[in-house]
């Protein structure tokens, strides 16, 4: 009790200096947390993909599509329970910097994601409306979209500007589901092709496979592609987590520095949380003595020191917790380029380890020279 | 009359633990601010190194990318035409009518592949591009299935090496040769002939086309005639603005991401230097005492103060530009989010970049220090010499 009694009022002698280093350790600790969550919203696409679903592609790569005419083959492959067609869109709405996917997709898409839950009278009007369209309710909700609204998009792979209403809204069935997307009838797409560029018609960007079983995913994504070996169009299949793993894999270099800069913050606040401690300890040399002289021992210094490191780091690593979850939705708003952002278990229990860490390693130094520190010295030293 | 530097500078190296933990901490926010700024300079500098002022690229209309783009062999045919286009020496003109696609390879240690540009190029492909050189094995010939790769692909990609043979599109490419796009785009992408993997894709239409202007100058009557040539449904770019319109997406996220990354730093370093810095003044307030007792002005004790947390901002400030000009010897690889391929570039260290980073280092310092060098210039005289 009185050790405790003495740290704290130990850790609040220099009331400023404290406060600042409380202030820089939460920062710290918060910006820590922001950044793995950076992070972890990049896999948000990878996190919610299901390893029942398979995608298969051309194998030359995304650029290239696949005959229509291989849904039928696909369907007919064992283990395999529906076939989807979706086509990237990459259209622009108002402006390039209001950026969302766009797919144009067989009506068989909703049945292999039950995950995008729609009420069954949008559903209808949507499947009765060539131009229809469906929108997520993390995109309705940026931009403010209702049922009936006309959206005209502007088409950079399909040229020309193309007219859709919004027909329905589709809600995520819990919170990892992303729904910051535009579905839209691939039918349309394929019919305007038909009549504008013969040439480009009858062709699908990805097929979406449902297989009967999810461990039969490797078994039936090999056999899909041995259909088409040596064919004009290889497919490559894999589960849809690898597909969008794949994705992510691009741009690792980047999420690599991130990760690399998350940690850096925390070197930085060690070396302003070591600087206090040292400083701290320094200037109660006398102190120690005097405590040694009264009879406790290098232990009990050592716990002093360390005790005060550990209570200023938990003071400022719970403030920097607890303004993770607003902040993270502040940003989540601002930024509007993340569907999914929220700090998740995981990172928590890091930044609380990050801060131990910074507690103990601030507190080395000191704590050994003050357990050493001979009492004659000691009292003769003055701050 | 100012408190001498040197006396300053001493009072730093006392405390030599201090300043160096602070200082570190500064000098880390200084390497992160560096090393963004560095990146995006190194992704500016690559795509604007990638195009030539006098070379125009025509894509089809909206399309952004040659990626998305398709030009038909008659619209072809039509520009290349175009009185402004200049000829060679054997005079035809100077055009690479080209196709680009993407091709998924994998890197070397690495199990997902990424995305890189294959360009299909004419003969004049190479003429217009006159950074790009064949460096190692020879250049491909025309008609047949091999192609050249640039240097960072030859590096990074597995089975890019002069003999090895790719298989895309149904076919065997070998490698026969690699070649240097200096600093510029083309190096992360391989090249071959242009009718070869049109015939292989199995596609009809060019990508786009690009032409050498015989006057540069000339380019705002190109642009014109084709906007207003009912045949064609192109838009024309200088090569230049259009790879440096390219990097615009990638440059902004890094620089947004990046800035405000170092600015929420910035916070952290700066209550360090604020610490050791009110540590410093209330160490030695008999000191200060004295000095005014000596005749030193309030305003000579503030300037001493405010020197003091500069010299410590200066000194975090050039250690983390030291290792952060270490940086130059790596170079970075993503996927610019604009053509969906895969693009790498250096870290590049530039004058301006040095002033702004010091600058950024000295206003970290003068920040920090400010409040502590109010306070060391407030005290009475009487009440610090007591406290000494």
């Amino acid at each position: 009790m009185f050790l405790l009694k003495l740290v704290f009022r130990n850790a609040f002698r220099h009331r400023l200096r404290t406060l600042l280093t409380i202030t820089g350790l939460a920062i710290a600790v918060l910006a820590f947390g922001l950044l793995r969550t950076v992070v972890d919203a990049w896999y948000a696409g990878a996190a919610a993909a299901s390893s029942a679903r398979l995608v298969t592609r051309n194998a030359i790569s995304l650029a290239f599509f696949l005959p229509v005419s291989y849904e039928s083959r696909i369907r007919a492959v064992e283990g395999v329970t529906r076939v989807a067609r979706s086509t990237w869109f990459g259209g622009i709405y108002q402006e390039p910097k209001n950026f969302f996917p766009q797919f144009a997709v067989s009506p068989a898409y909703l049945d292999l994601y039950p995950e995008f839950v729609i009420p069954a009278e949008q559903r209808a009007a949507w499947t009765r409306d060539r131009k229809g369209a469906l929108v997520g309710r993390q995109l309705a909700d940026q931009f403010g979209f209702k049922v009936g609204d006309a959206l005209p998009i502007k088409g950079s792979i399909y040229p020309g500007t193309w007219e859709f209403v919004v027909r329905g809204i589709f809600d995520g069935a819990d919170s990892g589901t992303l729904t910051r997307h535009m579905l839209f009838h691939w039918d349309y797409l394929n019919e305007t092709l038909r009549k504008k560029t013969p040439r480009r018609a009858d062709f699908v960007g990805v097929f979406v496979v449902g297989v009967d079983q999810p461990d039969n995913a490797a078994a039936v994504s090999t056999r899909v592609d041995e259909v088409f070996r040596n064919s004009l169009a290889e497919t490559l299949t894999e589960t849809e987590q690898a597909f969008q793993l794949g994705f992510v894999a691009m741009s690792d270099q980047i999420i690599a520095a991130i990760r690399v800069v998350s940690y850096v913050v925390i070197v930085i606040i060690l070396a302003v949380m070591a600087n206090t401690m040292a400083m701290s300890a320094r200037e109660r040399t006398g102190e120690h003595a005097t405590l040694k002289a009264l009879g406790f021992g290098p232990g009990f210094l050592a716990a002093l020191i360390f005790g005060e490191s550990a209570a200023i780091a938990a003071v400022g690593a719970a403030i920097g917790i607890a303004a993770g979850a607003p902040v993270a939705a502040f940003f989540k708003q601002a930024a509007g380029i993340f569907p999914i952002f929220e700090i998740s278990p995981d990172t928590i229990a890091l930044q609380v380890a990050c801060a131990a860490v910074v507690a103990v390693a601030a507190a080395v130094v000191p704590a050994v020279q003050a357990a050493r520190v001979r009492i004659v010295e000691g009292l003769r030293s003055i701050a | 009359m100012a408190i001498p530097l040197s006396y300053i500078a001493r009072n730093l190296w006392t405390r030599r633990v201090t300043t160096l933990l602070t200082a570190g901490g500064l000098a880390l926010v200084v390497f992160v601010f560096a090393t963004v700024l560095m990146l995006d300079a190194g992704l500016r500098q690559t795509l604007v190194a990638t195009g030539e002022y006098d070379n125009v690229v025509a894509i089809r209309r909206g399309a952004g990318t040659e990626i998305q783009s398709g030009i038909t062999r008659p619209q072809a045919a039509v520009i290349e035409m175009h009185p402004a286009v200049a000829r060679g020496a054997d005079g035809r003109p100077l055009v690479s009518k080209e196709t680009v696609v993407l091709i998924a390879l994998k890197k070397a240690g690495e199990e997902k592949p990424s995305n890189v540009i294959i360009r299909g190029v004419s003969a004049a492909g190479f003429t217009l591009r006159p950074q790009v050189r064949v460096v190692g094995g020879r250049l491909f010939t025309p008609g047949s299935t091999e192609i050249v790769v640039g240097g960072a692909i030859a590096r990074r990609f597995e089975g890019t090496r002069v003999g090895e043979r790719l298989h895309f599109a149904q076919r065997d490419w070998t490698v026969v040769g690699t070649f240097d796009a200096g600093a510029s785009g083309f190096d992360s992408e391989i090249w071959g002939d242009a009718e070869q993997l049109l015939q292989a894709f199995r596609r009809i239409a060019y990508s786009s086309v690009i032409v050498k202007l015989a006057r540069v100058e000339d380019f705002e009557q190109m642009r014109t005639d084709v906007d207003a040539d009912p045949r064609l449904t192109n838009e024309v770019k200088r090569e230049r603005i259009f790879y440096s319109d390219q990097s615009r997406a990638l440059s902004t996220f890094i620089t947004v991401l990046g800035l405000t990354l170092t600015a929420v730093f910035s916070i952290g370093a700066m209550l360090g230097a604020m610490i050791t810095m009110y540590a410093s003044v209330s160490n030695r307030v008999g000191e200060i005492g004295t000095l005014r007792a000596l005749g030193f002005r309030r305003s000579a004790v503030l300037g001493a103060f405010m020197v003091e947390a500069l010299l410590l901002g200066l000194a975090g400030g050039i250690c983390g530009l030291g290792v952060a000009s270490l940086m130059q010897f790596a170079s970075f690889s993503t996927i610019n989010f604009q053509t969906f391929a895969d693009l790498s570039f250096k870290f590049i260290l530039t004058p301006a970049i040095v002033s702004q980073t010091l600058v950024f280092s000295l206003a970290m310092g003068l920040l920090g220090g400010f409040l502590p060098a109010l306070r060391a210039a407030r005290l009475e005289i009487v009440d610090s010499l007591r406290a000494a």
